[in-house]
């Protein structure tokens, strides 16, 4: 009996990481956060294929450089459909939205973006087959925009 | 009239994949900003963009106050042929703007 309980125990232990291998949790959305909600309409969005570069430090959150890319073929039956960037210390969390499609060669937007503070930035992809991928990247803003006078 | 930069390589060839840009003069007001006298100035951003090529739709974006003054933006498209592109965007005072390039392309 008591080898039993022991082996269930074990059982337990081994199960819960089985899980979290077998579905991955994307640390970068919250799925039921309704802005996530409004894009993903509750499919899952895993991390991955998406490259987010924005500079690690940024003097003013005015006017920062940021590149989104997506690694996709861009043909016909394989293609990125729109990228949305989310700045999660926003007053405005959404920041844009970019709607491209095969024609496009190459899934690749650059813009500036504006910043009220120290925060992540989310990019989220959408693909032709439905899926959703994304990508997170952390920056520090030394003077915010925004609410200051930006 | 708002000032506008569109920015094309020179000379693209059939089928490359060239970079488009613009830059538009627009203060993107965030609604936050107070004037001289102390009174809000009232949010006014471009929410809506549209590039079209040749007549068709290449890019299209939906922007808010997240997006810097004087908006930069650059994507990607392929080459089909000679022709316009045209930019047309919309501000939340439902101003309407557009600005035109001509991309040119040897065969």
């Amino acid at each position: 009996m008591r080898r039993r309980r022991l082996l269930a125990a074990l059982g337990a232990t081994f199960a819960l990481p089985l899980r979290v291998v077998a579905q991955p949790a994307n640390t970068h959305v919250d799925p039921i956060d309704p802005l996530i909600w409004s894009i993903a309409q509750g499919r899952s969005v895993r991390p991955g294929r998406v490259k987010l570069e924005l500079p690690r430090i940024a003097e003013t959150g005015h006017s920062v450089a940021m590149t989104v890319a997506v690694a996709s073929p861009m043909t016909e039956a394989d293609h990125v459909t729109a990228i949305h960037l989310i700045a999660e210390k926003n007053p405005v969390r959404e920041m844009a939205s970019f709607y491209i499609g095969p024609h496009a060669g190459r899934a690749e937007v650059s813009s500036r973006i504006r910043l009220n503070g120290t925060q992540r930035i989310v990019a989220i992809a959408e693909l032709s087959d439905g899926t959703l991928w994304s990508a997170a990247a952390d920056i520090e803003v030394m003077q915010a925009a925004c609410t200051d006078g930006g | 009239m708002a000032l506008a930069k569109i920015e094309l390589p020179h000379e693209a060839r059939r089928g490359e994949v060239i970079e488009v840009r613009i830059v538009i003069q627009h203060p993107m007001e965030t609604g936050f900003r107070r004037d001289a006298a102390g009174g809000r100035i009232p949010r006014n951003a471009i929410h809506s963009l549209v590039c079209r090529y040749d007549g068709a739709e290449v890019f299209r974006a939906t922007l808010s106050t997240g997006i810097a003054a004087n908006p930069y933006l650059s994507f990607f498209t392929r080459a089909r042929g000679s022709g316009e592109v045209v930019f047309s965007w919309i501000d939340d005072d439902e101003v309407r703007d557009s600005a035109r390039a001509r991309l040119v392309v040897a065969d």
